[in-house]
């Protein structure tokens, strides 16, 4: 395949008589005061929100600020068995692993900390767990005073979202699993959040 | 990997050269001669020239770092004939010890920011190189980052009076001339240099006379950080190259990394990997469009092109968790399922774009300001633009029809209809135009795939070496378990091989260049990056006009600066 050689010199656009009398303007000027009428009557969809009182409706995949689930006795599930840690590409988590009294659990995680600054949300964590022990949530307002602030603990990430189901984000998605343990009769938080109908209008 | 037989012409050019000096290389992913320096300048020249080669296009240069090797070091050139549609890659073998190569700069001006990335990586001197100075890393910087006994931990502080104060000054002035000349710097932090370039001008009055551009101030190590995590982990740090459109870095890098592991993502994934990459094409080219009108003043444009990237980014956010660093990719497919409303939701964004694009183009593609402000502004011709190494929309726009998804389809671009636009004016006016004409095709693109309907089946291949096993049978299945636990502690396993994979990013051809070494980490990876060949040429097409020109010049090009400087 053989093609025209590269143009040697450039072409540039010659203007219309029109162009030069400025008369096109007219047409744009049509264009914005569509708009501006469109939009003193209401006929267009807003893009602005107010935000903080108005929110974007994230999906129920958005990956934000991280949970970690409990066991119905309020317990961690989190076995520390490091595969978050090793997956996370940016190294923002920290994992001190204990021996937990129940032998059928093993480990525990004494500490499990976070680095905000660090982390860039990826979701990575999300997808090594075995235990679905981490999950995130779509909270994305993070603000700190400090360095040391954005180390966020064991115990925050425990706390703020976990009860609200409609705010979960990024999690496992695997309905067979679901239905198993429906039918056991497993209290499962992240289960109840995805059939919530708050999750379900939000898109 | 596939394997790309043997030239069946005779090479007429090899005989010319002493016998030795070029042995092409067996079973590589494309042609491949192992080139002795000495040869080199010769060699490139002849490339260039004869009819029966003419490589016009240097893709890329980089260094490739093997200490356990007698000649350490690895200068590898990647070459493009665009009339003759062929690929050649060069490697030349330079030893530590005198780690000198001829500057390339006279066959391709391209040559001239790649062989300071070069230098400044790897140490390799190119003779001949009239300002041979780091590009990427500052001044007071020791040592060269890409080696391989380099600490990636390794920081470097820049004081104040190490900072690089360049003075261009025009050639063959004299002191009487320089009298009423003024010296300013545009950037690093100005709104107008969308990210953070430097450019030192000398200005007569307001005309640019000499100018020199600083680059490096978002330079994050992309490639030594590559090298330090597995295959996988790479992806995040991807959508970090074009954040404009993040979702074709992955699809880029993956498809690299899928070529090294001989595999191919499901239907599924393609059709997918298509439509979005069309979808992010068209984000970047509204960002690209809508500032540049925003630097020549036209703030309108910018409102009515950024709503369009709005609800792109809202679905992608459905797809994939996040608005702007997707990584949606995985090596092998995609990271999750597309959402169930995903094509009613892609036909929707179909109804609506068009209308966007059409209001700008009443506002500005016949409006004189527009016109006067971007016709014959840093104006370059087609031959001049491919020296340089340009590709992509900025090159169409000079009049060279040259798009990766028609002249190598990938995915599924060889099943669809669409036309590559090409104009001539090489200016800002015709790269605007060129961007607009291909967010129209990209629409057609997608609604074609849309009316094809999803394939159905799997997201990502079954291989358990290379995607996570589903997370249910995680849960439950000793078996897969341990799979999902060796497939994150070890990362998956590359063979050893080399490849350039090369897509059509917004801004040109982004290819990646991986080198494997059959270790759980990539050995090498290198990023063409589409805008660096094209900002390299900056300077000269600034020097002449005005600073205004220059504003609006450099909103055209789309010069990214996460993927300018990695």
């Amino acid at each position: 395949m053989t093609r025209a050689p590269h143009p040697a010199a450039p072409r540039p656009y010659r203007y219309t008589l029109a162009e030069r009398l400025y008369l096109p303007l007219l047409a744009g000027m049509m264009v914005t005061l569509k708009h501006f009428v469109q939009n003193l009557l209401g006929r267009r969809k807003s893009y602005t929100i107010d935000y903080p009182e108005g929110r974007r409706r994230y999906s129920h995949r958005y990956r934000g600020h991280h949970i970690l689930t409990q066991r119905p006795d309020g317990s961690l599930r989190c076995v520390a068995c490091f595969l978050c840690a090793t997956a996370c590409p940016a190294e923002c988590i920290h994992i001190e692993a204990a021996e937990h009294p129940d032998v059928n659990i093993e480990k525990y995680p004494v500490v499990y900390d976070i680095d905000m600054l660090r982390c860039v949300f990826c979701g990575y964590c999300v997808d090594a767990c075995p235990e679905e022990a981490i999950i995130m949530s779509n909270n994305h307002d993070m603000a700190y005073f400090s360095r040391e602030q954005s180390i966020v603990t064991k115990e925050e990430l425990t706390r703020p979202y976990t009860y609200d189901p409609s705010r979960l984000g990024y999690r496992p998605e695997y309905p067979e699993e679901q239905a198993r343990k429906l039918a056991a009769g497993v209290v499962d938080l992240v289960g109840e959040a995805r059939s919530h109908p708050a999750q379900s209008s939000a898109s | 990997m596939p394997t790309v037989p043997p030239p069946t012409a005779p090479l007429p050019l090899l005989d010319r050269l002493p016998a030795g000096s070029v042995v092409p290389e067996e079973g590589c992913d494309q042609e491949t001669w192992i080139v002795h320096r000495e040869v080199l300048a010769d060699l490139a020249l002849a490339l260039r020239d004869d009819a029966e080669n003419r490589f016009d296009l240097l893709l890329d240069l980089c260094g490739v770092d093997y200490p356990e090797r007698d000649e350490r070091f690895e200068a590898v050139y990647h070459l493009c004939s665009l009339p003759l549609d062929r690929r050649l890659r060069l490697k030349v073998p330079v030893p530590e010890d005198d780690p000198v190569l001829p500057s390339l700069i006279g066959v391709w001006k391209a040559a001239n920011w790649f062989e300071r990335e070069a230098w400044d990586m790897f140490g390799i001197r190119f003779e001949g190189h009239p300002n041979l100075r780091r590009l990427l890393t500052h001044e007071a910087f020791e040592g060269h980052p890409l080696r391989k006994d380099y600490d990636p931990a390794r920081r470097w502080i820049l004081p104040q009076e190490k900072v690089y104060k360049p003075l261009p000054v025009p050639e063959g002035e004299t002191d009487e001339d320089i009298f009423e000349r003024m010296t300013i710097n545009i950037g690093p932090s100005h709104p107008a240099m969308h990210g953070t370039f430097r450019v030192v001008a000398t200005l007569d009055g307001e005309r640019i006379v000499a100018s020199e551009v600083e680059i490096g101030y978002l330079h994050r190590c992309f490639e030594k950080m590559s090298e330090t995590h597995t295959w996988q982990q790479v992806i995040p740090y991807t959508d970090r190259l074009n954040y404009c459109s993040s979702f074709i870095n992955n699809v880029a890098y993956c498809r690299a990394v899928e070529g090294l592991l001989g595999i191919e993502a499901p239907p599924r994934a393609v059709w997918a990997r298509t439509i979005l990459s069309e979808f992010s094409r068209i984000m970047d080219h509204c960002v690209c469009n809508g500032s540049t009108l925003v630097d020549a003043g036209a703030l309108t444009n910018f409102w009515y092109l950024f709503q369009p990237r709005e609800e792109i980014y809202g679905l992608l956010e459905a797809c994939s968790g996040a608005r702007l660093t997707v990584s949606y990719c995985r090596i092998g497919g995609l990271a999750a399922d597309l959402p169930p409303d995903f094509v009613a939701r892609s036909r929707v964004l179909l109804d609506s774009i068009p209308e966007f694009i059409d209001d700008v183009d009443r506002l500005v593609l016949k409006n004189r300001i527009w016109l006067d402000r971007s016709v014959g502004v840093a104006a370059i011709s087609g031959e001049e633009a491919v020296n340089w190494g340009w590709t992509g929309p900025c090159l169409r726009a000079s009049g060279v029809a040259s798009d990766v998804r028609r002249d190598h389809p990938y995915d599924l671009y060889d099943t669809v209809d669409f036309e590559v636009p090409v104009l001539h004016g090489g200016d800002v006016f015709d790269r605007f135009r060129v961007r607009m004409a291909e967010i129209r095709q990209s629409l057609s693109i997608i609604r074609q795939l849309l009316d094809r309907g999803m394939p159905e089946g799997p997201y990502i291949v079954s291989d358990p070496h290379v995607a996570l096993p589903p997370k249910d049978a995680a849960y439950n299945q000793m078996e897969a378990m341990i799979y999902h636990f060796k497939l994150i502690m070890d990362g998956i396993q590359v063979p050893p091989g080399e490849i350039y994979s090369m897509v059509e990013g917004a801004n040109g051809e982004l290819g990646f260049y991986v080198i494997s070494d059959g270790s759980g980490k990539p050995y090498r990876i290198k990023v063409r990056p589409p805008c660096f060949p094209i900002f390299s040429t900056f300077s000269r097409l600034i020097n002449g006009g005005t600073v205004s020109d220059a504003v609006v010049s450099l909103g055209g090009l789309n010069v990214i600066a996460g993927e300018l400087e990695r």
